[in-house]
């Protein structure tokens, strides 16, 4: 299992190939990459994201250690920036690693429900037409739910 | 003495990232009223608790919380994670 939070930026084809070489044992890998999404005016120039050192790498963990212990997980990874962003570059990823897919699947949908409303991240739009932070969407908090 | 951290648009109103209070408040709530009745950009921060979120010590806690033993407490808006 492996949590960063960097500034740095990552490359999702470098990460998914270091991940898959130490799979051992496993039959599936999921990867799951979310990308700096522009305005919805299309004017966006920087994605701002603020995060709270400590609880951050706290709450991944535990989500972590969550989806690896309620499916058979051989290990998983998560990787979340924060920082100045620009249109289309990677925020985050996240890969699991199982026997089966159902597992991989399912974990990788289970990490990033909870990484949407339980890691302390928050994002600020910075565009032509105006600074705005990103207000929590209530479909992100029912999502939790299902789990 | 508590450290009191804010992020996001928290930080922005009450216009600072953190500071150290010195308080006998007994909970959450009784901190924000307290800070509150103190200066009108808290009042103004703490207007809708509806909108806001309290960890202490790092973890995701509620407002009603007992504040004894605790030594970081931090306000933020609904995270935006993922």
């Amino acid at each position: 299992m492996r949590i960063c939070v960097q500034s740095d930026p990552f490359d999702m084809g470098t990460e998914a190939n270091r991940f898959t070489q130490s799979a051992t044992g496993a039959g599936a890998i999921v990867t799951f990459t979310g990308i700096t999404r522009d305005s919805a005016a299309g004017d966006l120039a920087v994605m701002e994201i603020e995060h709270y050192p400590g609880m951050t790498e706290r709450a991944l963990t535990e989500i972590a250690t969550q989806a690896m212990t309620r499916w058979q997980l051989t290990d998983c990874l998560v990787i979340h920036r924060y920082g100045r962003l620009a249109p289309t570059d990677p925020i985050m990823m996240v890969a699991t690693a199982a026997r089966h897919r159902a597992d991989a699947f399912a974990a990788a949908e289970f990490l990033m429900d909870y990484l949407k409303s339980r890691a302390p991240f928050w994002k600020k739009e910075i565009a032509k037409s105006g600074t705005a932070w990103v207000a929590a969407r209530d479909e992100d908090e029912a999502a939790l739910k299902r789990w | 003495m508590i450290d009191v951290l804010y992020f996001a648009w928290v930080r922005e109103r009450i216009g600072l990232p953190r500071e150290r209070i010195d308080t006998n408040a007994a909970t959450v709530n009784d901190l924000i009223a307290e800070l509150s009745a103190r200066e009108e950009r808290y009042a103004v921060a703490f207007s809708d608790l509806s909108s806001l979120r309290v960890a202490l010590d790092q973890e995701l806690s509620d407002f009603d919380a007992p504040l004894a033993g605790v030594r970081e407490i931090a306000f933020f808006p609904p995270m935006t994670g993922g």
